[in-house]
Order: structure tokens, then sequence, then C-alpha cells
């Protein structure tokens, strides 16, 4: 009885989208050009210019990515106080990424398209970074990523000042082979950063005569690690490489502790725990295990004092400084820096000018790699000490300069394809 | 025949309004990032439909959507990966971890026919098997709930575990065209809205065809009092079964479309939390009406993007008070307050299905 309306709509709808199909196609993958990208928007006329932070300040995230907003807010805080970039002021237009990649990319585009901001900070774990890198190519603007990632990427709308692998884990196997450990065993979380990092870790030791006695992978978030620290035991390994995140460490350094292992007899070797997590750990489960990394809080140097005076005067004296908010802090400085060098706001003369750029950072001195976008960076490696903080027990020295594919390494040849 | 959700009137000049808003205002008004941002609400729309026919009309508190909207979305997902990588070549996501190629699962995906009979069929075809199994055994209610969650968890876990075929936990993005067009092109996006908002219409056609036909009728029945179906000589399981699956195809049409238009897929987009994110959508709306489903999935979505915007960890309580506040105070939805409904004489069903719409739970789940 109804449906003669319906029907015509239908008709209608169809006829109308059909009509659209045909009239308004645009441009095809291969055709030259392909789609321009959108004209950039950002407003540089005023005495103010737009800068996006896009952090997971909720979901599981939040605990990491909220210490990482605070280090960025107080950058900018700084540089405005000392009169901005090439004299205007930094405006924030911050955003929650929710610990969601498809939020990651919707929030991204929203900064660049929306709010016209001329640059973003932030993102931490790579399911991020990877959503966002399509969204900062196909718009052709710039985001500033702050955290030790597992390499084998590089685009030129990306800056990466957090560590690569061979300024982090490949410092890391080369000091475990000095301290004449054999044989690994590899623990990670199941995603994409600890199944890459092991994959090359797994070249590595092929090359360098290190046996692999196992590897073990759990689900992000999970917190049963009973069998797999017995596998770990009674495989006998010389040492544990631990690429786990989150709050899967504090299940598998109590287990650890519980089967009665210790850094003396079989040291586990992590990549993912800096200050921050320590505590949530428990130093008790945790002290005398070595860590990697670039930045440690205990870092004995006059740039490194003023950031930590700040950071606890600003946020409270209990709050601790890690990796990652050094990374992060250093990033807004390096894009101040790239910005006075190129004189000009614009993504294009800010790639042009990026390679060479330096910054005392609290880590020691940075320099922007023009290549492939990631910074020279001194590799360390810590211990965990009784007070939860770290402490420097090894340093590559100089500033290594990044190599994101490996290419400089031949062991590492079938791994960039 | 007052009703406004009745009247063949007011369903023609509904649509009408509808039809002009999403094709001719809104992509003049709206930038092509709020555009591309209701594309993505119309495709939560689409799970929306299918959930108001499913959950409101059948009484099936379907827990699950996600399932149904993540395989149309890996699939498309899929195709689109393998073309982006071209004929006999391995997406990028999955050399970086793996070098063992592509899936021999995958390798029919290249072709875009299989793909798109797969999206409508694959859902389908699976929610006809749940359907049967589970409606032949007489499990409903709260117990068909838990069933359809736990498959929501169970598929997101899947998708985590098999990182090499499926992304892992972050997915499957960074697709470069649409069945050979850029989707880097600002006119290729908004034909892809375009798209998504006919497909939104036509389910919203088929939605109602279906709620006024005999077959609708029946399955309100089967809602409000199951065994009395039965005893009529009707099989509740098929009717059930039929509604179930024309929701599983609405959801897998959705989650195909949601892929190039938002960019992205990945496990947090199918797994339980946005499983019931749709269904609050659905509840706040209205879920036994027939706009009641789309408008309230479409607001709670937009509500979603601006209150994160303002407040970014206020979201997830504001969706909970909201749910709770419909479910306490209004459990036939905003629609409810519209007024002429409540007075309207209820037209061929009996009285008593009306005043079933307004209980919170399903009727089917009450009874022993």
């Amino acid at each position: 009885m109804i449906p003669t309306r319906a029907r015509r709509s239908l008709l209608t709808a169809a006829l109308l989208s059909v009509g659209l199909v045909l009239t308004a196609c645009g441009s095809r993958v291969d055709d030259a050009g392909g789609g321009a990208a959108a004209e950039s928007c950002v407003d540089t006329s005023g005495d103010s210019v737009k800068i996006g932070f896009l952090n997971s300040r909720s979901g599981t995230m939040a605990i990491s990515e909220n210490t990482v907003f605070d280090s960025l807010q107080m950058a900018a805080d700084q540089i405005n106080a000392t009169g901005g970039v090439l004299g205007k002021q930094l405006t924030v237009v911050a955003e929650d990424g929710a610990s969601e990649p498809t939020v990651f990319a919707e929030k991204a585009t929203k900064l660049i398209q929306s709010d016209c901001v001329a640059a973003v900070f932030g993102g931490w774990t790579s399911s991020s970074r990877k959503a966002m890198l399509p969204v900062f190519e196909s718009n052709d603007a710039l985001l500033f990523y702050p955290v030790q990632y597992e390499g084998l990427e590089s685009s030129k709308n990306i800056f990466y000042t957090g560590a690569t692998t061979n300024q982090q884990i490949v410092p890391a196997l080369d000091y475990l082979k000095e301290q004449g450990v054999t044989s690994l065993f590899l623990v990670g979380s199941d995603y994409v950063f600890p199944q890459t990092a092991n994959k090359i870790i797994k070249a590595y030791a092929a090359a360098n005569g290190i046996e692999i006695k196992g590897e073990e992978y759990a689900p992000l978030g999970h917190t049963d690690f009973s069998t797999i620290v017995a596998k770990v035991r009674d495989a006998g390994a010389g040492a544990v490489f631990n690429t786990l995140n989150g709050d899967s460490n504090v299940a598998f350094f109590k287990e650890y502790k519980n089967l009665g292992l210790t850094p003396a007899t079989m040291p586990v070797l992590s990549v993912s725990i800096a200050e921050e997590e320590v505590g949530g750990i428990g130093v008790d489960n945790i002290v005398g295990q070595p860590v990697a990394w670039n930045y440690y809080q205990t870092i004995d140097s006059p740039e490194n004092k003023k950031f930590v005076e700040e950071f606890k005067t600003t946020y409270g004296a209990t709050k601790v400084t890690s990796d990652p908010m050094e990374a992060a802090y250093t990033s807004l400085y390096l894009w101040k820096g790239m910005v006075e060098k190129a004189n000009s706001f614009a993504v294009p003369d800010i790639q042009a000018a990026a390679g060479g750029v330096t910054f005392d950072a609290p880590e020691g001195k940075v320099t922007v790699n023009g290549d492939n976008h990631h910074i020279a960076k001194t590799a360390l490696i810590g211990k965990i000490g009784p007070d939860g903080l770290i402490y420097t027990d090894w340093s590559s020295g100089a500033p290594i300069e990044p190599d994101p594919y490996l290419k400089t390494y031949p062991w590492a040849g079938s791994l960039s394809g | 025949m007052t009703s406004i959700f009745r009247s063949r009137y007011a369903v023609g000049i509904g649509f009408l309004v509808a039809a002009v808003l999403l094709f001719a205002v809104a992509p003049a008004v709206l930038t092509t990032f709020r555009l591309g941002l209701l594309g993505k609400y119309l495709c939560y729309a689409m799970v929306a439909v299918g959930i108001g026919l499913a959950w409101g009309r059948g009484g099936m508190l379907t827990l699950g959507q996600g399932v149904f909207f993540g395989i149309g979305a890996y699939l498309m997902a899929m195709h689109l990966k393998l073309a982006d990588a071209g004929p006999g070549a391995v997406p990028d996501f999955m050399a970086l971890i793996s070098s063992e190629g592509v899936p021999w699962w995958w390798e029919p995906f290249r072709s875009g026919t299989v793909t798109i009979i797969a999206i409508l069929v694959l859902p389908t075809l699976l929610a006809v098997l749940l359907g049967q199994a589970t409606f032949r055994r007489k499990v409903r209610g709260a117990y068909f709930a838990i069933l359809s969650q736990a498959l929501a968890a169970a598929f997101a876990i899947l998708l985590i575990g098999n990182p090499v075929a499926t992304g892992g936990s972050t997915g499957l993005n960074n697709f470069k065209g649409f069945f050979g067009f850029s989707l880097r092109d600002p006119a290729n996006r908004q034909m892809l809205y375009f798209i998504a908002a006919a497909a939104l219409l036509v389910m919203v056609l088929v939605a109602r065809q279906l709620m006024v036909s005999r077959f609708g009728e029946l399955l309100v029945a089967c809602r409000d009092g199951e065994e009395r179906v039965r005893f009529l000589g009707y099989d509740p399981a098929t009717v059930k079964t039929v509604a179930f699956a024309v929701a599983a195809m609405m959801a897998g049409v959705g989650g195909a479309l949601f892929v190039p238009i938002v960019g992205i897929i990945s496990p947090n987009d199918v797994g339980v939390v946005p499983s019931i994110g749709l269904l609050i959508g659905v509840a706040i709306g209205g879920r036994t009406t027939l706009a009641g489903p789309v408008l309230g999935a479409i607001a709670v979505a937009w509500a979603e993007t601006s209150l994160s915007e303002q407040f970014p960890s206020g979201w997830t309580y504001v969706q909970g008070l909201m749910f709770m506040l419909v479910v306490a105070f209004l459990p036939g939805g905003l629609a409810s307050l519209v007024k002429w409904r409540r007075t309207a004489k209820a037209d061929p069903p009996p009285p008593p299905a009306a005043e079933k719409d307004l209980t919170p739970e399903p009727a089917g789940g009450a009874q022993a």
C-alpha cells in the first residue's frame, strides 16, 4: 500500500547519485600530479602563529602521553616568554588522540585543514604515527614525532626526534655483546614495534654469533606472565631483550623476581621503560636492570638541570622527566630553529632549511639530518637505581647519525627490502 | 494514519528534505574536512538503520554489529591495499614485518568485483549462520546480547593477533586510490560522500519497506510475543534471521564505505566499545522508529567529535550519562518526544505493541 512514493524517491535518489557520479569524476590514481594537495591555509599575517599538539589525553596511552603534552606546553610557554618564533607568539591548539589510530588520523586532519596550524607535535605509539603519516603527506604538512620507534620509515613530512633503531636497539645489542652475552631471549608486546624490532635483533644476532633462545609475544595489556617467564627461565639465555609496552611490564617484572631471576644472573634490557614507568613497576622489582634510551633525568649538564628544575617547578616536585618528554621538548625548539633558519613558516622552506639545524638539548647537542628527517643522538645504556632514577652505565660517546633503514649495517641488508 | 512516521506524505517529504540536505546543503556549507566527517557519520548511520530493524523492531539486542561493520571494512581495505600495491605485489605494511608475501586468502580481493560481492555476501552469510544457530535454539534477550558482544571482542582480538595479515593494532591505512580514483583529490572525496549519502537513503527506504510490510508486522510480533507467533504457525527463527541478516548487510556496506572516507580501519573501530557506541545512538534517537536510529547515530557521532575537541576525556562520561538518562526516563528515545506519535491512534498493529515500544528491555527476553 505504501510504496509508490517510496519507489519514486528511491528512483530519484538513484538517478541523482548516478548523475553525480557521471558528472563529477575527479582525477585518477595514475594522473600526473594525482590531485594536488589542498593549499596550505596557515595564517602568518598576525602577531601569532598556531601550532597543534596531538596527544592521547584519554584512553590507555593517556598516562604516558600526558607527560609529553606537559613538556610540549612548557616548551611553548618558554618560547613565548622569550619573544616567540620570528617575533610571533605561539598559539597552541590541543587535540586528544584518545589512544586510537583512527582518532589520531581524524584529529590530525582537523588540525591541518580546519585549524590551519603551522606544525603538529605529538603521537606516541607506532600505530598512531602510521595512522597520521598519510594525512601529513597528502596535506603536505609537518609532524614532529617524539618517541623512539622501530625505524624502516622516513617521510619528508615527519621529523622523528626520538631514536631510530641504530641509536637505541643496535647500541643496546652492542652493549650486551660487550658484556659477553652470547644468547638472547626476546619478549615483546604483540604489535608493530616489537615485531619489527625483533626482526632487526634477529638479523644482528645471526651476524654476530648470538643465539636466539626464544621469542615470545603477549597481547598489549596482557598481565599473566607465569608461562612466558617460566619459558625464559628454562631457556637459560644470557640476557632478555624486552620490548613489552605498558602494564605488561609490571606483571612481567614481578613474575621475573618471583621466579628468582636477577639482573646478575640474567639481565633484562628494556627499551620502553623510562623514569615514568619505573614507579608503576615498583623499584624493588626492577632495580639494577639495564635500559636503553638517549636521555635520563640524571644527565649532568646545565641544559638538563634547567629543564628538570623548570619541569618540577611547573608540574610538581615529585614529577620525573623521561626520554620521550625530552624529545618532545626538543622537537619544538628544533622546529623553532628550522623556521628561523628558513625565515618562513612554509613547509617547503622548512624542509629545505632543516638539515644541520642544532639545539643544545637536555640530552646533549642534537643535529637534524636533512635527508631522512631524523636527528643525530647519543645512545645511553642506563641502569635503574634504588631511587627509581636511571644512571648512565655506557655511552656511545658521540652522537650517532640516524640510519632508519640500517643501510650502513651490512647484516641488515635483507631488512629494508 | 496521522503519525509522522507512518504517513505516506510525511515520509515522502521527510525523505526529500533529507536528500536536499545531504546532496545540496551539506556540500555547499561544509568544508572538505567537515564533509568527510559527515560522510563518516553517515557510515555509522547505515549500521544504525540495521540496528533499528534488528533491535527496535525485532527485539534482538545486538552488541556486536562491529563484527559485520569490520568485515565489510577490512574486505574493502584489503582490496584497496592490493590495488595500491599493483598486480602481484605485496602491500607495504606486510613487507615491513614479514617476507612471506600475500596470504592466500587475500588473493581473491585483488579483484574489485569479487570484493564488492564479498562485502555484500559475507556479513550477510555470517548473520544467517549465526541467526540459525541461535534463534533456532531460542537464544534471545540478554543471552543473545552477550553472545554478540563476545563475538565482537573475539573479532578484535583475532585482528590484533594476526599483524601480518590484518595490520594488527595499527589496522590498514594509507590508501592511495579507490577503484582507480585518487583519494587525494577533493572532488573524489566529495563523490565518496555522495555515494555514502545515497547508500544511506536507499537503506532507509529498504528499512521502511520492511517495517510496513507484513514481514515487518511479523517481526514486531516476534519481538512482543514470540511464542504466540509460533502458535500461529509462523517460524520466528526465520523472521528474526532475515532481519538480522539485513542489519548485517547494512553494517557491512557501512564499513566498506567507512574505509575510503576515513582512510583507516583498525581493531579499535570494530570491537566492543564502538559496537556499543553505535547502539547508544540508536537508543537515544529512538530504536523503534525509522528516522530515530539514523538521526541518533549522526547526532551522537557529531557530539563525540565536537565535545572531544572541547573536553578531551569528558566524552566517555557524557556518553554513559546520556545512555542512562535515555534508558531510564525516555525508553523510546528522543523520537518519543514527537507528540504526534504519542497521541496517534496506532494503525493496523494492535495497541499492546505501541505500549511495548516503551519498555527498556526487548520484551522477548523477559518471557520465561
